[in-house]
């Protein structure tokens, strides 16, 4: 018996992040993986839900700018705490408050963002 | 109110192969809290997509992790052929599926013998690490390697395995079958074993979710969750269930991943009757250009490979998230409220992969 | 009690059994026929084309068209085998046995024969005057007629090209050669 569907992806605003997470949680799906990545001069961040009995996997899709503060979502979900460590230090991606906050000291990198490239702030738009 | 001190775990310690820092926190003998830090062989391997091309970038999955090592070759490959639209050969994909079952069987048996060095029954683990090598030569006869297979290509595989190879693999895994269910007994029969396990870290169902368990460390607390169900390979074709267990302990991991094993001999068994004739891979042209979640069962749980491409040869964003990543909450969780002898277990339970998570 | 002589069979058999592990170095280790174990070439088979420069992940292996050599650094290589699935003479071959480790990162060299450097001249020297000839023809067409778009285009490769004297052929662009050589080894 095979489950496989489609993955969605879902594009939201910074300030609806927060409720699209409680949203997602309310309705039974778990936090799969979350992480950053930076295309034309700007962050994307992915927050992948997944649904332990569909198979159903549904990722939140927030572009933000280099500058641009994001807040934690882990008073909602605690198990984001390494995730969202994870994209602080290796993009430099400015998330406040994490309840856990390794202060880019998780994988104890000495360069600051190193995935993010070297001319990140010139092409930012 | 007992004596509050805490105590810095590893990262060298005996039961660990690779290092993770862990500071307990603890009540006379009892953990109160774990705080856990990682970090200590993070390699970059994601940021090499600036100077590998993304057919180059195989070689590099695949060195993510020294166990699972396929498994990660394989979930790239197939996120890459994924955006590509490329179809695979049906013989590339029973082949995939085939190694990719051969590898969690030698990771299951290494975790079981590390799990019996954890609680000092030092015969059970050499029996168990004597059992796996007859599946690692089967792997190195049939790919070349012992721990990194490099059979993988986008479009394909590069080995094939005939008809006689492959019946000879069955022949043997009857054998290995058979001593297995040895040390089946010697697991979860015995006395002292059962002593240390039972009733050791219980995460229950609702807890197991929550905290986002993936592999046979949710599937122990009664998570079915097996992303084989999805069909990627050839397992689509293949029968089975995942296998879950209501219990949640420490025993029920370690029966959980026993009865993958007696699985994965199965799934290789189905396979190697149904195998199809044909190519081993589709000339692949073009460079990806898109984005995809692909989600593998590794040996140890769910792993997420995020690949997005720009129509350039280098891809724009690898990400891999191992199960080892999303099983670290759960770990902490149970180590809350165990005793500080069981720390080793429980670290051991979560089979923990610590080069894969730092990547 | 049954838990506890769950092992018995297989003491008794470990006794009187021989161990299972070798006794290496004295007993050779016997390697399966396709063990990934190091890299060899049949140098005279090479032409130079340098695919698998290109296509080393780790980025181990040179060549040098001119001097007619092949190296590699047997420290860094990772025995993938994507060179010998690339290459388009298979002249690359994996090969059971390792590296042995050493003191200090090496690269071996591996040389082309005098015969085949010899020849593979007189090849290029060939091609270069055939090139040159067939230049020589279009201009003069071009000259005779309109001049047509296509041959605009493509004349100022082949002049460069042919702009070199035949005797030191080989010092042209290690890309630009062997182009001219794979079809010239099929004839």
């Amino acid at each position: 018996m095979i489950k496989c569907p489609e993955n969605e992806l879902i594009t939201i605003e910074k300030g609806e992040l927060l409720s699209r997470c409680m949203e997602m949680k309310k309705s039974g799906l778990r936090l799969s993986q979350a992480c950053a990545a930076f295309c034309d001069g700007n962050y994307e961040l992915s927050y992948s839900f997944a649904d332990d009995e569909t198979y159903e996997y549904k990722t939140l899709r927030l572009p933000a700018g280099l500058d641009e503060e994001i807040p934690s979502i882990t008073d909602i979900i605690p198990t984001a705490v390494f995730y969202e460590n994870e994209m602080a230090e290796m993009y430099g991606v400015k998330i406040q408050m994490i309840s856990l906050d390794y202060h880019n000291k998780l994988y104890r990198i000495e360069e600051e963002a190193p995935l993010l490239p070297k001319d990140a702030k010139s092409t930012a738009q | 109110m007992g004596n509050i001190s805490v105590v810095p775990f590893g990262p060298q310690h005996p039961v660990l192969p690779e290092p993770i820092h862990l500071d307990l926190v603890l009540e006379d003998e009892k953990v109160i809290e774990a705080v856990p830090s990682i970090g200590f062989v993070h390699r970059g391997l994601e940021s090499l997509i600036v100077k590998k091309d993304y057919n180059e970038m195989v070689y590099v999955a695949e060195r993510t992790c020294g166990i699972c090592s396929f498994g990660h070759g394989m979930g790239y490959v197939e996120a890459v052929e994924k955006i590509m639209g490329v179809q695979i050969p049906d013989r590339a994909r029973y082949l995939r599926t085939i190694w990719m079952e051969l590898s969690r069987m030698h990771s299951h048996l290494l975790w079981l013998g590390l799990l019996a060095d954890a609680f000092g029954y030092e015969s059970l683990f050499y029996h168990c690490w004597r059992i796996r090598e007859q599946i690692l030569d089967m792997i190195e006869e049939s790919t070349g390697g012992r721990v990194i297979f490099s059979v993988n290509k986008v479009g394909g595989v590069m080995k094939d395995m005939d008809a006689q190879m492959l019946g000879r693999f069955v022949e043997k895994l009857g054998d290995v079958e058979d001593q297995i269910t040895g040390i089946r007994k010697n697991f979860l029969g015995d006395k002292t074993v059962q002593m240390r396990l039972r009733g050791v870290g219980v995460l229950t169902k609702q807890q197991a979710h929550d905290l986002g368990c993936a592999g046979p460390f949710g599937r122990a607390s009664g998570i079915a969750t097996d992303m084989r169900t999805r069909g990627y390979g050839a397992y689509s074709e293949l029968e089975f269930e995942p296998i879950i267990s209501n219990d949640g302990d420490s025993y029920a991991r370690c029966q959980c991943r026993i009865d993958e094993l007696f699985q994965s001999i199965d799934l290789i068994r189905q396979a190697a009757s149904a195998i199809p004739a044909g190519d081993l891979f589709v000339p692949v042209k073009g460079n990806p250009d898109g984005e995809y979640f692909m989600r593998i069962e590794q040996p140890r749980g769910e792993a997420v490979y995020y690949v997005k491409g720009t129509g350039k040869p280098y891809l724009n964003r690898l990400r891999i998230r191992t199960p080892t990543f999303a099983n670290l909450p759960g770990l902490c969780e149970t180590l809350k409220g165990a005793d500080y002898a069981d720390v080793p277990i429980l670290v051991l339970t979560i089979d923990p992969c610590i080069s894969c998570t730092e990547r | 009690m049954s838990s506890i002589l769950n092992f018995t069979g297989t003491l008794l058999k470990n006794l009187v059994s021989k161990p299972i592990t070798k006794n290496y170095p004295e007993e050779p280790a016997v390697y399966p026929e396709r063990t990934r174990g190091r890299i060899v070439i049949d140098i005279d088979q090479c032409i130079s084309c340098g695919l698998c420069v290109r296509n080393c992940p780790p980025r181990c292996i040179t060549v040098d068209k001119n001097e007619g050599t092949w190296t590699i650094n047997r420290f860094d290589c990772i025995a993938c085998g994507y060179c010998a699935s690339k290459c388009p003479k298979k002249c690359l071959k994996l090969i059971p046995g390792y590296q042995k480790p050493g003191r200090s990162k090496a690269a071996v060299t591996y040389r082309k024969s005098e015969e085949v450097m010899e020849a593979e001249r007189q090849k290029a020297a060939e091609m270069a005057a055939r090139k040159a000839a067939a230049l020589k023809a279009a201009n003069e067409k071009k000259a005779a007629a309109a001049p047509a778009p296509a041959a605009k285009a493509a004349a100022p490769a082949p002049a460069a090209k042919a702009a070199v004297p035949a005797q030191t052929v080989s010092a042209a662009p290690a890309n630009a050669a062997p182009a001219a050589a794979v079809p010239e080894e099929k004839q």
